[in-house]
Formats: C-alpha cells, structure tokens, sequence
C-alpha cells in the first residue's frame, strides 16, 4: 500500500519547488549564452555568477532544515561544513593554476612559494585530481561531522548546549585557518582560479554551467531531504525533535538517528561550498565566521523551519535583500535590517513564509481532502447520495 | 552487555535490595518486588512513594546505587539503556500521557510498531499488510479509529491516554509499565481502560499498573502493593491492603 519512494516524496509543493528550479537553471543560462546583450530579457553573466551564490546557500539552508526543522539539532556551526567543502574544491582550483602562478612555481601554490614552503604538504596531495577533490567534498565534513556527532550525540548533548558546541567548532576551524602555518593560504585564503576541468572559470559558459550545475545539486539535495522526511525515518526525526525521550523508550536509538541526519546534512553544506567556491572566485577564513552560521539560521527561520522549500525560499529572499541593500545607502544598516528581520520574522511569521502561507491553505486543504474522502465513499456506495446531507 | 546469564529466577520481573537517592534524598529504599510472567500488579501509594522511580529503573532511565534489578528471568536491566531495555519487550506508558503531538494518531502507532528500529531497516521500511491489519487493529481496540489522520496534539486528555496504551499495544512489548492510566478520566472510560487492561493481561503480558484511583484497582481485582518512602509497606489482595494499619494511616486516610 505504501508507494514508492520517489513518487511519495512528491507532492504538489515539491513537484512546483522542482519545476521552478528546473526552469530557472535552464532558462537564466540560456538567456545569458544565446540572447544578444540589447535584449530585454538578456541575463548578464555577473547576475549569473550572483544568482549561483544564491542557490549554493539555498542548499546550505536545505541542509540546515533537515536537521533544525526536523530533528532539532540547531547548529550554529554549520558554515565550517561549507567552508570544509569549499576549501577542498579550492585546494583543486589551487593545483590547477599550475606555473600560471605569479611565481611561476608548477607545484607550489603562489602563497606557499611566498610563505618559503619547500615541498607541497601532505595534505595537499591528489587534489590535482578532480574526483578526489570531489570525494574530499563529501568526505572531510561527512568525517567531522560524524566525529563531532558521534561525541556529543552519545554524551546526549542537546538543545542550547550543542548549538554552542557547534559555535566553538566553527570558531576553532576559524582560528586555525587562519595561521599562515596550516598550509591553507591563511588570512587570504585560496584566490586568483584560473580552470576547473579545463575550463576557465571566468568565462560565461563555464559560469553558465556552475550555474546549472548548482541548480542540479539544490534539486538533488531537495529529493534527498524529501525522501528521508517523507519515510518512516522522517517520522522518527520528528518524534526525537517533539518528544525525545519518548522516542527512546519505544526502542529508538536517538543518538544513531542524529548521527545520520548530522552527517548528511553536513555532506550537503560541503558540496554547496564546492559550488560556490568557483562562482565567487575565492575562499577565506571567513566563511567560517560564526556569523554567517547564524545568518544561515535566520534564512531558514525567514523561510519558515521544517519545510524545506521554506529554507531554500528564505536562503534566496534574505540574501537578495542583502545584495540590494548592502549596495545602496543603506549599506551600513544592513546588519541592523537582519536583526530586524528576524525579531519582526518570530514575532510575526513563528512559522516563517512558507509556515504561514499553509497554514492560510490549511482550511482549504481540508475541504478538498474531505470532498475526494466523500466522493471516494460515495463511488464506493458508503453514502447513499441521498443521505449524504 | 550481560544478557547470557545464568537463570536466576522465574520471575519476569524481580527487584532486590534497590536503592536509590537523589542528593542525599532516598527515593528507593530496599525496594524488592517479584512479578510472575502473566501477573498483573498494582502498585499504589502516596505520592513520593517512589511509584514513578521504580519505573524510571526498571525502563533504565535512572540508575540504582545497589541492588539487582532482573527482567526475564537472566536480564541485568541495570546494565542496559533505555534503547535496549525497550527493545527487549518493555514497554511504558507515562504519568502525564506523552504522545508524538505534531504527528497524526496513526503515525504514532506506526512508530510504537515492533519492527526493525535501526536506521536503515527505518529509512527503507514499507508497511506490509499484517502491519496494517495491526495497526488498524489496535486503532479499533482504543477506540480511534475514525480519527486516524487527526494530529494527537489535537486529543482530549482521555484520548491520548488511550493513544499512550495503544502506542504500548502496537509495542507489543512482554512487559507493560503503565502509570496512572486513568487520571483525567470519566467513570465510563475508568471502567473501560480497567476491562482493556483486564483484556492485554489475559493475553499473557506482565502488567504493572501504578494508580491512585482505588476504585480502578478494585476494578482490576488484582494482587497490589503498597509503596511508602520507597520500600514496600504492604503486599496482597486489595482488602488486606485496605485493611492494614499502617496503609490506612499512611495513605488511605482514617
């Protein structure tokens, strides 16, 4: 009776969700590649570039959900996973410049000739290879994830506690990354791309195509999310975020449940920072700042948590208001305009956009659901049609 | 894990000698109680008694400081946790009936359902049609059935107990642990969780019920214990209990 998986993790909201994805990651690239620039309906490819920044922190707000909205881990370190996966998708850009380099140097990345490194480090080995650096993507914050998960979710850390275990991991990475010493460009980073797979990452196809690409991943990484919380697993993850201990007591083992979700979710962060790595041309320290962990939060409370399409819908209206407001006068209130927007968001919207417009559905939902039930009763021959007043 | 031992009792469950304090405060105090495999037990006493301690023991949620806590005859139950004492066959319905409240009626059977609960078995797991047949089943036995898809946050007090003892049913579990079952309750619903607990225990589960209502343990009509400051006062049918000096004076009220 139960329908397979595909087809009962698609609704009608995922189905429009996918649709519009899809349009847009085949529609925006099209118009910036075969429309002359006069056109109306051209896209430039600096929007392009701008729009795939947009969609790689969606997956980064997918990624938070699954776990926030529906088992009620809230880490507030969740950009160290996509800054994790962006460094490895650097360190594969870095090997790439080869002797393009300002230093000329055909192995050492330019910060590594200038810091007097006499060999490339140990770590740095088969990032020259695409499929490793890919591999890396998924493997270093899987690891870490279920290292840091495996730790805290045995020793039932929970609620205010893990969200600021999350924060000093985040904050730890941080420092680190920043010492010169740890062999990752320090204070400057991972810069200056020039080919990913042999195409250069400046030019508007490839551009075009990183951003397809990552429209691919955001509707991939959404069917994942939907059908984990559409199968009886997604089930289990709520009744851990309602109810615990409960869950415990009926034979659940809370902290294997965590420990999954934690770890996928962080594989998810990790390959949205290998996608927005490319398209924004540089990866830093900063990204893991625990700022942008927690501004990654407030999309998915913008958009409303436990939904999914709220995350991804939040992740792109913040972010959008961000980049219009941080480029005009108001560009030093900005800060000001998030912290507003998220008191405004929880006092006003508790369910965020998405919450609050079902909830407005909901009633009609209902209505719709008890006429095909009556319908469904009367082919049946239940109700009489004459009785059925 | 110790759960190859020798055979230590024929009791399903059999407590010796536990005690346990909380900072210095001694809720269980030489507590020792043996139920057989098919018994029904109430357990009454006044509040502070340790009736819910117990329960947190036996279910692996609190550690005793000393005495032997054995299920099944050979189980260690003070060596496992709450995951692997459930799993074994222990079920248990709370004192504040704790429900899954954002989920329908028929997901929470779903997930008190004895299937695989790992996280794979979870991920991939299809309802087959004796599941269905069992949770329609149990859905029936509590009297929820046309409610089925309503949230059981949405429930009346009464309703969710009955929910809880459905959870425990679909559960399926050797041993029940159910905690004031009927508070919150009418007379009529009283009388009826009485028969349905009467019914489970005819079908060869152990029952432990912890109550206050004397009216409903007259109902079940079973052996019953009285607990006071963590040990047992008193132990026999309901009319020795009633009738015993210090009960009345303890608990009963002259």
């Amino acid at each position: 009776m139960t329908p397979h998986i595909l087809t009962r993790s698609l609704n009608r909201g995922a189905l429009i969700f996918l649709l519009v994805v899809a349009a847009a990651g085949i529609l925006l690239p099209l118009s910036n590649l075969l429309l002359p620039e006069s056109s109306a309906l051209h896209v430039p490819t600096y929007l392009i570039s701008l729009f795939g920044k947009y969609v790689c922190y969606a997956i980064l707000a997918l990624s938070i959900d699954l776990i926030w909205g529906y088992c009620g881990i809230l880490s507030l370190g969740h950009g160290a996973f996509f800054a994790l996966g962006g460094y490895a998708m650097g360190m594969y850009l870095m090997r790439q410049i080869g002797s393009r380099g300002v230093y000329g140097n055909p192995i050492l990345p330019d910060f590594m000739v200038f810091l007097n490194y006499k060999a490339l480090p140990w770590y740095w080995y088969g990032f020259d290879h695409f499929w490793f650096a890919a591999l890396m993507v998924l493997l270093v914050p899987g690891l870490l994830a279920f290292c840091f998960g495996w730790l805290a979710f045995r020793s039932r850390v929970t609620g205010v506690y893990l969200s600021i275990i999350t924060q000093a991991m985040t904050y730890a990475l941080l420092l680190a990354f920043f010492r010169n010493d740890f062999g990752f460009g320090g204070n400057n980073g991972l810069t200056d791309f020039k080919d990913i797979l042999g195409f250069n990452v400046q030019a508007e196809g490839t551009r075009a195509a990183l951003f397809m690409l990552s429209c691919l991943a955001l509707a991939i990484g959404f069917l994942i999310c939907r059908s984990v919380v559409t199968s009886k697993l997604g089930k289990v993850l709520i009744a851990i975020r309602d109810a615990e201990s409960r869950t415990r007591f009926l034979g659940y083992r809370v902290e294997s449940y965590k420990l999954f979700v934690f770890t996928l979710s962080a594989c998810m962060a990790g390959v949205a920072g290998a996608l927005y790595v490319p398209q924004v041309g540089i990866i830093n320290p900063g990204e893991f700042a625990p700022g942008n962990s927690i501004e990654a939060v407030i999309w998915v409370a913008v958009g409303g948590r436990g939904t999914l399409i709220g995350a991804a819908l939040g992740a792109i209206v913040v972010n959008y208001a961000k980049t219009v407001f941080t480029s005009g006068p108001l560009a030093p209130y900005w800060l000001f305009m998030l912290g507003a927007m998220f008191v405004l968001v929880t006092l006003l919207l508790p369910k965020g956009i998405v919450g609050t417009v079902n909830a407005w559905l909901e009633p009609w939902k209902a209505k719709r659901l008890s006429r095909n039930a009556e319908s469904a009763a009367r082919e049946d021959g239940v109700i009489k049609p004459n009785m059925a007043e | 894990m110790s759960l190859i031992e020798t055979r230590t009792t024929s009791a399903m469950l059999y407590l010796d000698g536990v005690h346990v304090s909380f900072d210095g405060f001694h809720a269980i105090n030489n507590l020792s109680l043996t139920l057989e495999p098919g018994e029904m037990r109430a357990i009454i006493g006044p509040n502070g008694a340790g009736k819910t301690t117990m329960m947190d023991i036996i279910t692996g949620k609190t550690k005793p400081d000393k005495g032997e806590v054995v299920f099944d005859g050979s189980v260690d139950l003070t060596k496992l946790d709450e995951t692997e004492i459930a799993t074994l066959g222990i079920g248990r319905k709370f004192q504040k009936p704790t429900v899954f409240e954002s989920q329908t009626i028929e997901d929470n059977l779903l997930l008190a359902l004895n299937v695989d609960h790992r996280v794979r078995g979870t991920l991939f797991w299809r309802r087959s049609e004796p599941e269905s047949k069992r949770i329609d089943r149990v859905l029936e036995i509590i009297k929820l059935g046309d409610a089925r898809d309503r949230l059981a946050g949405n429930l009346s007090h009464g309703q969710k107990q009955w929910l809880e003892i459905g959870m425990l049913l679909a559960q399926d579990p050797k041993l029940l642990l159910v905690d004031e079952p009927v508070a919150g309750m009418t007379d009529v619903e009283t009388q009826q969780t009485a028969e349905l607990l009467k019914e489970i225990n005819s079908h060869d589960k152990t029952v432990v019920v912890v109550e206050h209502d004397m009216t409903f343990v007259r109902e079940l009509g079973v052996k019953v214990t009285c607990l006071h400051e963590g040990t047992v006062l008193a132990e026999g049918t309901i009319d020795d209990v009633s009738a015993n000096e210090r009960v009345v004076e303890v608990y009963l009220g002259r």
